[in-house]
């Protein structure tokens, strides 16, 4: 590995520490806000204000009437929040079932992933004949573009020239005629094929650095006490990655939850109900409708959702991680 | 393990042969598909799939470039997410280098702010920010919307969280006497920053432009949105061939490897420093 130059991080100094006065104090206090301040503007400009012009949004009735000039639509108050959350109302229905699935495909996906990344990376922490090229090709799902990648997996689940229904059908006979795998029931598999193809080899990536931060008189402590692989992998390798795991789940699971890309590329403008992602969902709700007001209103309340599971998942996760090392 | 004394058991071993096999088939079996399809005569992909060509053609890669203006889309995207990885790599290590070199007011709110922009569904942002750049062109005459511009300045901010963080950790490591001996030496701070601090960093560095180039590459949202005739990006004009009559599956396959192509290549080439990256800042 090529990683020893940069194992030994030196932590700086601690925040209260007292600093040695310099010449050009003034100049000094302002030069960290300087280097800041175009790192600031872009996330102002581009996700911070178009965030509160989006909540702005989601209390006016912003139909295609209005879109010219968005300013002077009228307020309704509540009311695309209502609709939005009537599940008895086809539009809340759909809302809701959309949001059901989105749940869980995350779960699935983001289990999944884990579990194969977390898997390869424990198989290939030992050296062995051909490990580098293994890795790098393990990499390739990750480093392809999206839309690259989908293209190819849309070819592969084609009804009539595909592979998959080549495999199923034509060559083991599993099924009695070829399936349809992007629309009807079989596209939430197809979805959740494609989402860990591409998302597996980041949890592999994430984990194979943090097992690098293991220290390695852990395991040769342990195998002189007698302990087993399998006992090293499960006292050692796992107890060791939990903090990695505490960020990498939360990254997956955010990033599969807004996942746009790949439903988009996988089925299109309009995604099969049984594949019906949230994104997909309110971009549709949006721009086929032209019902702004409502598609910001929903996509408000995903950010509240997000913001409720981040916050109580770090809070359990943390206290979790107290108790462990208090223990 | 690695160094341990005793050579790991069999089922160990065979768990691992399993593993690896199952996963490296996974992972192949679209690269087959993709590389062996794009090389077919259009019949082998209209009919049923073959796993081996009736016959080799390049006659794909020929046709690629006049069945969608390929040759187009490839230079915009090349522009956008080479300009926009350019720029959030410098902004991003001047943000690092302030949050790991310097104390000050607001440096906690402002590490959490930006790191939790990296939550926000994109959705959520993409029509307020259509608007915004409306707006802002018709009341300054920059054309930031359906321009190459507003997609760099898009792009940009979507890799500076990852890249400020891992840099961040990145500096950290990088010993800070290192640049206090600099600054005795009579240089400024950013000469500290140019001549110590980043020279030491190049591999974060590194794998940061690699995933800020990535993520450009392959946006497809906002560049579907925002994007128009002129300016359209390798992200939507590769849909371009299949909503013609026909579906030119192997041309689809053909431009989608050449598009990947530099990606891929430069990121298996890179992707040490892109672990080594990670092990010293992110996941630490």
């Amino acid at each position: 590995m090529t990683t020893t130059a940069v194992r030994e991080p030196v932590r700086p100094a601690p925040p209260g520490a007292p600093r040695r006065p310099r010449p050009g104090r003034v100049r000094r206090i302002g030069l960290p806000y300087l280097l800041l301040l175009p790192a600031l503007l872009l996330e102002l400009l581009v996700h911070l204000v178009p965030m509160v012009i989006g909540i702005v949004m989601s209390f006016k009735e912003l139909t295609q009437f209005y879109i010219r000039d968005w300013g002077t639509a009228p307020w309704t108050g509540l009311g695309n929040y209502q609709v939005s959350v009537d599940f008895s109302a086809p539009v809340g229905e759909a809302l809701l079932h959309s949001f059901l699935v989105t749940v869980a495909f995350t779960l699935l996906s983001v289990g999944l992933c884990w579990l194969v990344g977390t898997a390869a990376a424990i198989c290939m922490q030992d050296t062995f004949r051909g490990r580098g090229l293994l890795r790098a090709l393990f990499l390739v799902p990750y480093a392809l573009p999206v839309y690259a990648a989908v293209i190819t997996w849309v070819f592969m689940f084609q009804h009539d020239n595909g592979l998959v229904n080549h495999v199923l059908h034509d060559q083991l006979h599993l099924t009695d005629k070829p399936s349809f795998w992007l629309i009807g029931d079989n596209s939430f598999w197809a979805l959740l094929t494609v989402s860990v193809w591409k998302g597996w080899p980041f949890a592999f990536l994430i984990v194979m650095a943090g097992l690098q931060n293991i220290p390695r008189d852990l395991y040769e402590a342990a195998a002189l006490d007698g302990a087993g692989v399998w006992q090293q992998i499960r006292r050692i390798t796992l107890p060791s990655l939990r903090p990695v795991n505490q960020v990498l789940v939360l990254v997956l699971f955010l990033w599969t939850f807004n996942d746009f890309n790949t439903p988009y590329v996988l089925f299109g403008r309009a995604a099969p109900e049984a594949a019906d992602l949230i994104s997909v969902h309110i971009y549709q709700a949006s721009f086929v409708t032209w019902n702004f007001g409502t598609g910001s209103a929903m996509s408000v309340l995903l950010l509240l959702f997000l913001l409720v599971v981040t916050g109580v998942y770090l809070v359990l996760t943390s206290r979790g991680r107290r108790a462990a090392s208090d223990a | 393990m690695p160094s341990s004394p005793m050579a790991p058991p069999r089922s160990f071993l065979w768990t691992r042969r399993v593993v690896l096999t199952l996963l490296t088939g996974f992972v192949l079996l679209p690269v087959y598909v993709m590389v062996s399809s794009s090389l077919k005569p259009l019949a082998d992909v209209t009919g049923e799939f073959r796993w081996l060509p009736s016959g080799l053609t390049i006659r794909p890669y020929v046709d690629i470039w006049s069945t969608v203006p390929l040759a187009r889309y490839f230079v915009n995207s090349l522009i956008v997410a080479g300009a926009a990885t350019v720029c959030s790599v410098v902004i991003a290590v001047f943000a690092a280098y302030a949050v790991s070199r310097y104390d000050f007011r607001g440096k906690r709110v402002f590490t959490v702010t930006v790191l939790s922009t990296q939550m926000f569904p994109g959705i959520l942002f993409l029509l307020p920010l259509f608007l915004l750049y409306v707006n802002i062109g018709n009341a300054t005459g920059i054309a930031l919307f359906g321009s190459r511009g507003g997609l760099i300045l898009t792009y940009l901010t979507f890799s500076l969280p990852f890249s400020i963080w891992m840099l961040i950790g990145y500096f950290d490591s990088v010993p800070r006497d290192l640049d206090e001996a600099a600054l005795v030496d009579g240089c400024g701070p950013l000469g500290a920053l140019f001549r110590v601090v980043v020279p030491a960093a190049v591999p974060g560095i590194v794998a940061v432009a690699v995933y800020a180039f990535m993520t450009a590459w392959g946006e497809v949202l906002f560049a579907s949105v925002m994007t128009n005739d002129a300016t359209r990006t390798l992200a939507v004009g590769l849909q371009g061939y299949s909503t013609l009559n026909d579906v030119y599956w192997n041309q689809i396959m053909a431009a989608s490897l050449v598009v990947s192509v530099p990606v891929v290549a430069g990121f298996l080439l890179l992707q040490r420093y892109l672990v080594a990256g990670l092990t010293a800042g992110a996941v630490k």
